[in-house]
């Protein structure tokens, strides 16, 4: 953020704006069905098996690729490549832009990554033991598939966009760590149009699951539709998911020129690190990132509605999370507090994002969703505000949301989203 | 394989490697560039395939005999005539 305090005090040419939304998730394809599914209580878990590793439970996502690539592209390409490209179209859509007469060359794509590459070289790591493990049958595609920036140069390749495009290694917090970018690049008017958010392919490689499971963090259960369930007393870990959600984001002085519908704005940002651990968390680095990004945003912790969660069900991570959380909001009796993962699953580097992107529509009804398969809520989770199994009304539209989105490494990342007024 | 053969897999190839073209007009004659969207990559894809399916080495001297079906198939038929089908 450029200064600190209310956002209203900036011009609007450093005021930036949410102008589209394009998703995919594992109940539902665009931002409509995605926050009915989550209104309905609809959980997009499914029974999924991969090689080496076997049976065990994922967010699938089932977007029609063919509606935005080719069927060549979508085979020389990457599943985070299919994503993006499904994500980006939408948004581009749904905001309403003039896009055949938008200079491409002032539009950047910044697309938040947990990891890239590991599908395609197992993929060929595989392929090749067909073949006695004679590299001279490794696909020439597996370059191009693997570098850190596939994902968003799919995207520039697929929609014509030749302004800067780079994905935004960010563990976790990727989702939100590519919308933060998106809006710094704007401000600085290295572009006047950012697509920007997170996308992931994680459930095509198995050792994310494997190494979730060695770790004691991959969730197991009877059912697939409770298996991820944050803040429960018998969590037991992660489900991965894919998926993806990208905005457009713009300056206020733009979107007010072309009178674009407004999803929000970006009244507040923060990351920081740990520096503590390789996986456990830090609720005291948690907890001065939430106050950085609301000190930012010149608010207090009451103004918050909605806080969204990072929790992904390991017994740790949930409650220390709690703790950062309690530390920030726990005299905040208004605040709402929810967890998407407990619909869809951790869609790692697309979390931030797509958690984000389930709340914006209480700027418009006051619903919080809720936070699902909570049977038994753990006494170190049992914040006041948790909206728990069913959603809740607050009687009036939501005037900000917060987005937590942490990850390994101890990086972390929290966004705050104002409903726009003008 | 005998040459009509060897022309079956280089469309069952292309199938592959160009899902989105209509591959039934195609002219033997006539260059593939000519008539389908190929770029270099999808050459390499014709040169791997041919090794993974049939263990068909092409070297890259002989690339140039991959322009056009004609031409690859009377390349490919010393190379794979002793193959069974």
């Amino acid at each position: 953020m450029i200064s600190a305090g209310k956002t209203e005090q900036l011009p609007d040419h450093q005021r930036i704006v949410i102008t589209g939304v394009g998703l995919t998730a594992p109940n539902g394809n665009s931002l409509a069905d995605f926050r009915g599914a989550l209104l309905a209580g609809t959980s997009g878990v499914s029974e999924y098996e991969i090689r080496y590793f076997g049976k065990t439970f994922a967010g699938v996502c089932d977007f029609d690729v063919r509606r935005h690539q080719t069927r060549k592209d979508a085979r020389r390409g990457t599943r985070a490549g299919s994503i993006g490209a499904y994500c980006a179209n939408e948004t581009i859509q749904d905001s309403g832009v003039d896009w055949e007469n938008t200079d491409k060359d002032r539009v950047g794509i910044y697309i938040g990554v947990t990891e890239h590459g590991n599908v395609e070289t197992e993929n060929e790591i595989f392929e090749i033991s067909n073949f006695e493990y004679d590299t001279k049958f490794w696909s020439h595609h597996h370059n191009p598939r693997t570098v850190a920036n596939n994902p968003a140069g799919e995207i520039a390749i697929n929609m014509g966009i030749t302004g800067p495009h780079y994905t935004i290694g960010a563990a976790c917090a990727a989702g939100n760590a590519g919308l933060i970018q998106g809006a710094q690049q704007l401000r600085l008017d290295e572009c006047d149009l950012a697509i920007a958010g997170g996308v992931s392919e994680s459930i095509h490689t198995f050792g994310i699951f494997a190494g979730f499971a060695s770790q004691g963090a991959l969730a197991t259960h009877d059912n697939a539709g409770e298996a991820s369930r944050p803040f429960d007393m018998n969590r037991n870990g992660i489900v991965v998911a894919e998926g993806g959600c990208l905005y457009v984001l713009e300056r206020l002085s733009d979107a007010k020129a072309r009178h674009a519908k407004i999803y929000g704005e970006l009244v507040g940002y923060a990351m920081n690190t740990d520096a503590t651990d390789f996986v456990l968390p830090n609720p005291e680095r948690q907890t001065q990132c939430i106050h950085k990004a609301l000190n930012r945003a010149g608010l207090e912790a009451e103004q918050i509605d909605i806080v969204s969660t990072h929790a992904t069900g390991t017994s740790m991570g949930d409650s220390l999370e709690c703790e950062a959380i309690r530390n920030v909001f726990g005299k905040s009796p208004t605040t709402f507090i929810n967890n998407a993962k407990s619909f869809i699953g951790h869609s790692m580097g697309a979390a931030g994002s797509l958690e984000l992107a389930g709340n914006l529509p209480a700027f418009e009804d006051g619903v919080c969703h809720a936070t699902i398969n909570i049977d038994e809520l753990d006494p170190d989770c049992a914040l006041d505000g948790l909206v728990q199994n069913q959603p809740r009304e607050s009687g009036k539209p939501a005037d900000y949301i917060l987005n937590n989105s942490f990850g390994m490494l101890g990086i972390n990342s929290v966004v705050i989203i104002k409903r726009f007024t003008a | 394989m005998a040459p009509a053969e060897i022309r079956e897999a280089i469309i069952e190839i292309l199938e592959d490697i160009a899902p989105d073209e209509d591959l039934s007009t195609l002219e033997d004659p006539k260059a593939f560039r000519d008539q389908l969207e190929l770029d270099s990559m999808d050459f390499l894809d014709i040169v791997m395939e041919l090794r993974k399916r049939y263990r068909v080495q092409v070297p890259e001297e002989d690339y140039g005999h991959l322009n056009s079906m004609a031409s690859t198939v009377e390349y490919l038929t010393p190379k794979m005539e002793d193959i069974a089908v």
